[in-house]
């Protein structure tokens, strides 16, 4: 009886491993659906994710903290209106297969976008894994332009630019970079994570909204002294490690390309906010933190459109220009010109941006990534000068595209808080809260 | 010598200290305090909640001048603070017996300037 009771057992399981068996080859060969791809893309989603709130407390820390609520609100209300956006329409505007201007609205409420992968942009995990990891991306993007206009725009009028400007200028200019049948995509432009659709994008959108809504009531007049650096710097950190789901994340698969991305993106940040801080040093005679946290950002955006195809000794040599841009436009450029872009969201994130998509065509190399191609340095002019027109395409619709929303946005509501509002501040005249009491 | 204190709303400091720097009065201590005068301060809303009789935020200047800076002190304080609507402020004007100037050990007027 023992015995027979063994032997059944054994039986038993020799059957239940032989079925799994089965079941899971069967299962793969039908989805192709990789478990590992998937694990890090929704990973990497969360990450980029955390770059919201992140670059909230990066620019909250910069403002007076009469204004600071208001900065924090408009970044996490971003996170609230454009997901909602995406699965709505934003993302079938962005990836929808429609022409080469944008996509449609066929993919409306992610109708036809399932759990099954969809070849055009990943074999391996499942199409609305991809979806929501590009959802976070079209909800930082807009949030990087708050910089710009930060303590005197009204929340109304920041709302419906907001909704706007991702649905007419983020969505379109994914979908020619990214999306399938994108005509910059069909030219051959290498964007890996963002340099044109996010960095320049937001970066041009951000001194167009700085021109048209006019300097804060306090500019030249006395300085304005960031009023928390600390979450400045917990904001920065919350960034940098959000970016690596950013970055790495694009290559869409656990692979050899995210591990390169990872290391050039930890290399280029780490390089760049070495070299603000010495120049910083150099020039004014002591390294800040605020000059530190500025150059790793700066270092960041420029890596994100090379980080799949470039290798170590090129991110050093794009972090440490970025950070030498960066300090002109932020320090010399601004104050020469006279805009009041109050975070620098221009001066980092377009101008990094410009140059990390104009150093891929410089630095990239088949030799790191063979699904890219080559840059200048290896020999290969033209891929030059697709990237030199993306980033003139990029800037031109940046420019004429928000320029007509926030006018017109301008005229129907105002964008601009009243100079008593401004003077007490957005958190109590917008908000009814403030970031600090005193006594309790 | 005078000693004159004013409450003013924080947002009117730097009209305040402008206005102030017009009038030659350099010398200005100021610190934040809370209160609330007439208006018995104002609602607020917490997670839904409403909440009233809060104390206000202010902003509260120091300032010891001799007798003939005493009316321009005043004139740049109101010309600076006011807004036309509750919660401007106040200023007192008190009686100074002593001033010590810690440096030199200076005393009276001289020491003020």
């Amino acid at each position: 009886m023992k015995v027979s009771l063994r032997k059944f057992i054994v039986c038993a399981a020799f059957l239940c491993i032989a079925a799994n068996l089965c079941l899971a080859e069967d299962t793969t060969n039908k989805l192709k659906i990789d478990g590992a791809d998937t694990a890090w893309v929704l990973t990497s989603a969360a990450l980029v994710m955390l770059m919201t709130p992140g670059l909230a407390f990066f620019y909250g820390g910069l403002v007076r903290r009469k204004n600071y609520l208001s900065v924090l609100m408009q970044c996490f209300i971003a996170l609230a209106l454009l997901s909602v956006q995406w699965v709505l329409f934003g993302y079938s505007l962005a990836f929808a297969p429609g022409n080469g201007f944008w996509g449609g609205l066929q993919w409306f409420g992610l109708k036809g976008v399932g759990l099954e992968p969809y070849a055009a942009y990943s074999s391996t995990i499942p199409h609305q894994a991809f979806m929501i990891f590009q959802a976070m991306f079209a909800i930082i993007t807009p949030a990087l332009i708050i910089g710009a206009f930060a303590e005197r725009m009204k929340f109304s009028a920041y709302l419906l630019f907001t909704l706007l400007w991702a649905t007419f200028v983020y969505d379109p200019m994914a979908h020619w970079v990214w999306g399938s049948g994108g005509w910059l995509k069909n030219m051959g432009v290498m964007d890996f994570a963002g340099g044109t659709v996010v960095h320049i994008n937001a970066g041009i959108a951000a001194l167009v909204t700085a021109l048209v809504i006019g300097k804060r009531s306090c500019y030249n007049k006395y300085t304005v002294a960031p009023h928390n650096l600390p979450f400045s710097v917990l904001g920065a950190g919350l960034l940098w490690f959000g970016w690596f789901g950013f970055n790495a994340g694009s290559a869409l698969a656990a692979n050899g390309t995210a591990v390169n991305a990872f290391v050039v993106t930890n290399t280029t940040g780490a390089v760049a906010a070495l070299t603000w801080a010495l120049i910083d040093w150099k020039l004014t005679g002591n390294p800040t933190m605020l000059g530190t946290i500025s150059g790793a950002i700066a270092g960041l955006a420029a890596i994100t459109p090379a980080a799949g195809f470039v290798g170590v000794g090129a991110a050093l040599v794009i972090g440490i220009a970025a950070s030498v841009f960066c300090y002109i436009a932020v320090s010399f450029v601004k104050r020469a010109f006279h805009y009041d872009d109050s975070l620098d969201a221009f001066g980092v994130h377009g101008i990094s941006g410009i140059w990390g998509t104009i150093a891929t065509g410089l630095f990239a190399s088949k030799l790191i990534n063979p699904t890219g191609a080559d840059g200048l340095l290896a020999g290969n002019s033209k891929q030059f000068f697709v990237q030199l027109i993306a980033v003139a395409v990029t800037v031109a619709y940046a420019f004429v595209g928000t320029f007509i929303i926030f006018k017109l946005v301008d005229v129907v509501i105002g964008v601009r808080a009243s100079e008593e509002q401004e003077a007490i501040g957005l958190d109590l005249t917008e908000h009814n809260e403030r970031a600090y009491t005193m006594l309790e | 010598m005078k000693l004159i204190i004013a409450i003013i709303q924080p947002h009117r400091l730097e009209q305040v200290k402008e206005e102030l720097y017009k009038a030659e009065v350099n010398l200005i201590t100021v610190s934040e305090v809370l209160g609330h005068g007439r208006q018995k301060g104002v609602t607020e809303v917490y997670r839904g909640v409403r909440e009233t009789g809060n104390l206000l935020r202010k902003v509260r200047l120091e300032i010891a001048v001799n007798e003939n800076y005493v009316e321009r002190t005043i004139k740049a304080i109101t010309t600076g603070a006011r807004t036309g609507k509750t919660g401007d402020g106040k200023i007192f004007v008190l009686d100074l017996p002593e001033c010590v100037r810690i440096r030199t050990g200076e005393r009276g007027s001289e020491a003020i300037g």
